[in-house]
């Protein structure tokens, strides 16, 4: 009878392995038919050849002379810019909703609430529309641009800010800044075993926050202390100096993060729901401040159970950062399906862009894992 | 006034988010009900009555002026309450479908006959004039591509949970190889997928229609969301019911249709609601490769009338809301359904 079943699931192994081998070749075999005929070349040798269009936001030096390659590298770098950041605003913006969707006041708890219902129910595409549709057409041209105080210019084409011209003081407080975040987490560290070995407690918050924010401040001041604003001014057809956001981006990473903001508001408000109220009622009783008790009793808790689905947002959110093509974001799917017009290497470009992805989101959730293998609950 | 000071002025703390939340609504409120409702142009009227409110308030004229290829699309005109009854046959199923006593075979009937009916009023043929798909466009599309992609992955998605779960090695790596490649890439790339590279894979000469491929690559899409939905399910099933099953002798499939099936879907049915509602709105997604669904009618409508191109954000308002009523009765329903499941659970 096991021998039976045991031949049985050979067979059935066997049959699936030959069906997909056997419909493989009949798809590979109609492939290479129809390349044949429309004399596409297969393979990736044309990631060498001159792209010969130009992208219009760039992280690393590109243009139109650069290889496809390069093309490809470009919108990789987009499409992690723009959802790193996207992360950031929507974590804190979703924190923020979840915690206020538990408040008490009625008023703050029910817009919470009414912002979670509004934008989890939208096509996040419409929103995307919608956030572009209001930079590009609502926004004055860019010789009426909204002068805010002659730092700040809304316009269509964009978001113009004055920024300090470049002056070597910036470099180095900015290397001290670096400085700064290091030693304060090494004081930390050293705090803590202090703590664990003699009970006796160092501050962490000030000194940290001299570290980080007086180090570079004073390195500033040393350097001259220079406060040189670049203003933007028009010059022909188009403002320049100063440092513009185009609205594609903005609309893009507006719309992702107050859609992904929404879902991940649910999640910390789950996450917080789900602490033992005896647990902080405990605390209470040995005399733990409130802020402590959040940081050490509910949070940690807490984050046992936000950080799994927490992990499928930031996954969710990378992969609707695709969505960049509708509205004109130059990202990597915008650069393959340029691409894909350009050469009709449509199987390579997907290929690329598939595999891609497909890294990104092996990298997120490997670093999830890792964070969330340190919160999880130790059980002996 | 005792609700008020309870819910508003409770703490110190309270009554200042109170006044501040107060202030803000107080800034934002008034300015969008201006635009949104006191100064806007309703019903139907002519484009010179939303050039004289422009900037003051929102032209709806051009929701009733572009009302009907809003919502058919490019389906020609006289047939259009065909679509009309598309759409009342598939929101019918969607309703039926929330009623539990027909949550067994009977379920699966009403599914395949609504199907079929929407397919023959949208396709013709049998006494109805033939229309063909690249015609077809609107609310019905959208409609089509989320209700069809969900009954199809349906059936695929049984079975590549069931593979994911299987004992046999080979199996289960091709299972997993297959839910977790597609659920680490966006839907836009298996859009690009069905669109630039079915075609290669066909006999040469052949071709498809668009809409099909859309379809196909909804279908294969939803089936590996929808087989974590059912794996879910199936791991909620007490090992106890396995070991009986396997202590009365059943073999395999008997004891996956007649034991852990029936079991196993009940729970995943909140799930499966919840990969449903995703689905619906990112149907919206073959706007990129120029599907008529319903957000690309709405677009197209007023992009290609000079006169009306102004009024493409009310449009757009008009397109978000008909969504936001789908999603937003569907998301109640669900989360009703999880709060009874939790009850029979916590019992």
């Amino acid at each position: 009878m096991f021998g039976n079943e045991k031949a049985r699931g050979i067979l059935y192994q066997v049959l699936l392995i030959a069906a997909i081998l056997i419909g493989g070749w009949i798809l590979f075999s109609n492939m290479q038919a129809n390349l044949a005929r429309s004399n596409i070349q297969v393979g990736f040798a044309f990631l060498d050849r001159e792209a010969g269009f130009e992208i219009a936001e760039k992280m690393i030096e590109y243009d139109a002379t650069h290889t496809f390659a390069r093309a490809f590298l470009v919108g990789i770098g987009n499409t992690l810019f723009v959802a790193f950041l996207g992360i950031i605003i929507a974590t804190i913006l979703g924190t923020l909703i979840g915690i206020a969707r538990l408040s008490e006041n009625w008023l703050l708890k029910t817009a919470a609430s009414a912002y979670v219902e509004v934008m989890r129910n939208v096509p996040l595409l419409l929103q995307l529309l919608v956030w572009y549709a209001v930079f590009t057409e609502l926004l004055p041209g860019v010789r009426q641009a909204i002068n805010i105080g002659d730092v700040i210019f809304l316009s269509q084409r964009g978001f113009r800010f004055a920024w300090p011209a470049s002056h070597p003081a910036f470099t180095a407080a900015g290397i001290a800044l670096l400085i700064g975040l290091v030693a304060s987490f090494f004081w930390r560290g050293h705090a803590r075993k202090r703590q664990s070995e003699t009970g006796h407690q160092l501050p962490v918050f000030w000194p940290s926050l001299l570290m980080i924010i007086g180090l570079p401040v004073l390195v500033w001041a040393i350097g001259g202390a220079p406060t040189a604003l670049e203003i933007p001014k028009m010059a022909g057809f188009n403002m320049v100096g100063g440092i513009n956001i185009t609205p594609e981006f903005t609309a893009l990473l507006l719309g992702l993060s107050t859609y992904t903001a929404a879902f991940i508001a649910e999640i910390v408000r789950g996450g917080i729901l789900a602490v033992n109220k005896g647990q902080n009622e405990a605390a209470e009783a040995l005399g733990l401040k409130p802020s402590q008790r959040l940081r050490l009793v509910t949070l940690p808790q807490a984050l046992r159970v936000i950080i799994p689905p927490m992990t499928s947002q930031y996954l969710n959110l990378t992969k609707n950062s695709s969505l960049a093509v509708a509205i004109g974001y130059p990202d990597l799917v915008a650069v393959a399906n340029t691409t894909m017009n350009q050469t009709g290497q449509a199987i390579e470009a997907i290929a690329i862009l598939m595999l891609v992805y497909l890294t990104i989101s092996l990298v997120i959730s490997l670093l999830m894992n890792l964070y969330n293998n340190r919160v999880r609950l130790v059980e002996r | 006034m005792d609700w008020i000071k309870r819910n508003l002025f409770s703490t110190p703390v309270n009554s200042a988010i109170t006044i501040v939340m107060i202030g803000l609504l107080a800034y934002v409120v008034p300015p969008i009900y201006q635009w949104m409702f006191a100064n806007a142009v309703w019903g139907r009227q002519p484009v010179e009555a939303c050039e004289a409110a422009r900037g003051v308030g929102a032209c709806w004229a051009v929701v009733w002026e572009k009302f009907r290829f809003m919502m058919f699309g490019t389906y020609p005109y006289d047939e259009q309450w065909r679509p009309g009854l598309a759409i009342i046959v598939m929101c019918s199923l969607l309703v039926l479908s929330t009623w539990r006593k027909l949550w067994n075979m009977k379920l699966a009937w009403v599914w395949a006959i609504g199907i079929v009916l929407t397919f023959w009023l949208m396709g013709g043929g049998f006494g109805l004039t033939p229309v063909q798909t690249n015609s077809w466009g609107g609310l019905p599309v959208t409609l089509i591509l989320a209700i069809f992609g969900v009954a199809f992955a349906f059936p695929l998605g049984v079975l590549l949970a069931l593979g994911r779960r299987s004992k046999l090695p080979i199996i289960k790596s091709i299972s997993v190889i297959y839910i977790e490649v597609v659920r680490g890439v966006p839907l836009i790339t298996v859009l690009f997928m069905a669109s630039v590279m079915l075609a290669l894979f066909l006999p040469v000469g052949w071709t498809i229609d668009l809409l099909l491929r859309a379809q196909i690559a909804i279908i294969l899409f939803m089936a590996a969301y929808l087989a974590e939905a059912v794996r879910g399910g199936m791991q909620a099933v007490p090992k106890g019911q396995y070991e009986a099953a396997e202590a009365l002798g059943l073999p395999y499939w008997k004891m996956t249709g007649l034991v852990v099936l029936p079991q196993a879907l009940k729970i995943s049915i909140p799930p499966i609601v919840n990969s449903f509602i995703s689905l619906f709105k990112d149907t919206s997604l073959v706007l990129i490769i120029a599907i008529f669904d319903f957000s690309y009618s709405v677009k197209k409508a007023v992009e290609t009338d000079f006169t009306w191109k102004k009024y493409y954000v009310e449009a757009l308002i008009f397109s978000i809301l008909v969504y936001w009523i789908f999603c937003f009765a569907m998301s109640k329903y669900s989360q009703r359904l999880e709060r009874d499941f939790n009850r029979g659970h916590a019992r």
